[in-house]
């Protein structure tokens, strides 16, 4: 009781440090400010459902496939399309594979692509944005017409073909969405360093000596980067949607890899006898991009109030 | 200067700079059209003639003869530059030449006429009943702020942009027709009635409708209901989406509070003041959705069998007949493209903002 008495106070303390209007260090000024932003965000229950969703994806992508006894490749026969019960909690498929096996370990996939095009698609699009609204002109002219006219392609249609040119299979199912994804970005980052470039803190940094790719790398870039993220993350949804459908149509993870829309799209012939087979992969696709949308949200109304509805 | 004339002159030069406004529009709609239209040529030409190791057997399929591909070879430009290639290929496109079907053995582009239409009928047949529903739902989410409507509107928006529209299909094949046998299944008809009716329009409900055949009708109807639905719901989050944002940024206004005060009838303010003024905007959503659908039908037609372009590049891709591939990409695109920018020059000319 005592102990409790004395934590409370302790715990106010942490509370008002981070909280003052007058804070000491800019250590302090950062800590503040993100933890205002998480109190925003997590008096939010949709968007805490979001994180709630992805950080139990990371944590069975991450330790899921030591949990699970059987192996998502073994084919039992005798087992086939086994409804969903004790033994098999989401089922098996028409190789009497067992479903959540393999769908605990498509986990890994699924998070997998959906970073990397990413970690492809984003410091493109930054760099192209941030160039060419800090350096206007006849620069900006250019790199956004070439934004615009890749902005006005079909993009799901393009990925195909770029899949069906490359040959299906994962890596090429993630070069070409990231072929397709920079746009917005580029469009995005361009409208915030166009705003930052005209602020009084550029130029003082310029009269100081900074250089441009200076400017650019240590100034611009950090302070698109907030949107940018939120775009991201709202993104991210609609990836997995994409890898999935690349996926379905045979173009993406190429059997027997326990990717989710592959599961789905052979789960499309025993439909009407067995629908979990579809059923329950779809749903885990279903999951993960809600969250990401979820998230996406969230993270909107923290780091860009004047979005709200 | 009296004040009429001058009121005159000024009407004068706003007209005539309107005028010159609209030109200007239109001169950058037609040399973006033009220069995306090169991209995407730019980028199918990649596609098709520098990631295939060996562009001719990509085209020809690996059984041609070796005059056949020497043939091909020579017509393709291959031992010109790259540029005299793109030229050949861009003139072959202009031409309606898109090469020859490897599955099919037709032309890439008698092909496409004949199964564009099926896809036609799908997205726009969406699109109506995208509106129908979409439109109406963000309104009266931006009237009923944050109520229950408020909600509906939200989850079916959060919906449309998670759900995974092959997935979505397939679960409206095994409810509505599995289970309940409110629809009929895969395809665009029965077989019996195949054929029935003249093709005018491409259209199977417009064409039987025409030809007074109820009962081609009805059972087309029963095949588009379901993959339309399924499209059609993606549009309806979308729209309800954007209608919504725009109404609510539009209430806000103090004209609204002003027609209020007034005392107007609350259906007009809302339907005649707040809609009029989102009027053009969501003319560009209507539009950018319709194209959307166009390459949503990809995933949806595979899953309904539907015989429109989605199925006919699914069944080239896997079949890796790049012709077809990339004729279909390149009419999609076309397609999207000019949806696209006649959306922004839509925009910029009816909008007053943008003056």
């Amino acid at each position: 009781m005592e102990d409790f008495a004395q934590m409370k106070p302790a715990r106010t303390g942490l509370h008002t440090w981070l909280l003052t209007d007058t804070p000491a260090s800019p250590r302090q000024a950062a800590l503040g400010r993100a933890y205002r932003r998480w109190r925003r965000f997590s008096s939010n229950p949709l968007s805490m459902l979001g994180l709630a969703i992805l950080l139990l994806l990371v944590v069975v992508a991450a330790v899921g496939p030591i949990l699970v006894s059987q192996d998502p490749l073994q084919q039992v026969l005798a087992e086939r399309l086994t409804p969903p019960g004790a033994a098999h909690w989401f089922g098996t498929d028409q190789l009497g594979r067992d479903i959540l096996s393999r769908l605990v370990h498509g986990s890994r996939l699924t998070l997998a692509i959906a970073m990397l095009v990413v970690v492809l698609v984003v410091p493109v699009g930054l760099a192209i944005g941030t160039v060419a609204g800090y350096c206007g002109g006849i620069v900006d002219t250019v790199l956004m017409r070439v934004t615009d006219v890749a902005l006005a392609f079909p993009k799901i249609v393009l990925a195909l073909a770029f899949a069906a040119a490359l040959g299906p299979g994962v890596l090429n199912a993630v070069i070409a969405l990231s072929i397709t994804a920079w746009p917005p970005y580029a469009r995005l980052a361009r409208a915030e360093s166009l705003r930052l470039a005209r602020a009084d803190y550029i130029h003082a940094a310029r009269l100081q000596g900074a250089s441009h790719l200076r400017i650019l790398l240590r100034y611009i870039v950090p302070l698109c980067s907030s949107s940018v993220i939120v775009r991201a993350t709202l993104d991210m949804a609609g990836i997995i949607l994409a890898v999935a459908g690349l996926g379905f149509l045979g173009l993406g993870a190429q059997p027997p890899s326990p990717e989710w829309g592959y599961m789905v799209a052979a789960g499309r012939n025993v439909l009407l006898d067995a629908w979990w087979v579809a059923t329950i992969p779809g749903l885990a696709i279903l999951a993960v991009s809600l969250a990401f949308n979820l998230l996406g949200d969230g993270l909107r109304d923290v780091f860009d109030p004047r979005h709200g509805g | 200067m009296s004040t009429v004339t001058f009121i005159e002159r000024v009407r004068a030069m706003s007209a005539h700079r309107g005028g010159v406004r609209i030109a200007l529009a239109l001169a950058h709609w037609i040399a973006m059209l033009v220069i995306t239209f090169t991209g995407l040529l730019a980028i199918t030409f990649f596609i098709g003639r520098k990631i295939p190791i060996d562009p001719v057997l990509a085209i020809l399929g690996d059984r041609a003869s070796a005059g056949a591909y020497a043939a091909a070879r020579l017509r393709l430009g291959l031992d010109k530059p790259l540029i005299d290639q793109f030229v050949i290929y861009a003139r072959d496109v202009l031409h309606g030449n898109l090469g020859v079907s490897l599955l099919t053995a037709n032309p890439v582009i008698d092909d496409i006429k004949r199964v564009f239409p099926a896809t036609l009928e799908l997205a726009t047949l969406s699109t109506f009943i995208g509106i129908a529903i979409g439109v109406p739902l963000g309104v009266a989410a931006a009237v009923k702020h944050n109520r229950i409507v408020d909600h509906i509107a939200r989850v079916i928006g959060l919906a449309g942009s998670s759900v995974p529209v092959f997935w979505l299909a397939l679960m409206g094949l095994l409810l509505f027709y599995a289970r309940l046998h409110w629809v009929s299944g895969p395809g665009r008809i029965d077989p019996v009635y195949d054929g029935m009716v003249d093709t005018r329009t491409g259209s199977l409900l417009i064409d039987s409708l025409v030809a007074g055949e109820w009962d081609v009708f009805r059972n087309a109807f029963s095949h588009i209901a379901l993959p339309a639905s399924v499209l059609a719901f993606y549009s309806i989050a979308y729209l309800s989406r954007m209608t919504r944002s725009f109404m609510l940024e539009q209430l806000s206004q103090e004209y609204v509070t002003t027609a209020r005060a007034k005392g107007l009838p609350e259906r007009r303010v809302i339907w005649r003041h707040a809609f009029g003024n989102i009027a053009v905007p969501l003319l560009t959503v209507i539009a950018l959705a319709y194209s959307y659908l166009l390459e949503g039908s990809v995933l949806t037609e595979i899953v309904f069998a539907w015989p429109g372009i989605g199925s006919y590049l699914t069944g080239a891709l896997l079949n890796a007949d790049m012709n077809a591939v990339l004729g279909s990409t390149l009419v999609i695109g076309a397609t999207f493209i000019a949806l696209n920018l006649l959306t922004d020059a839509l925009y910029r000319v009816f909008d007053p903002r943008t003056r």
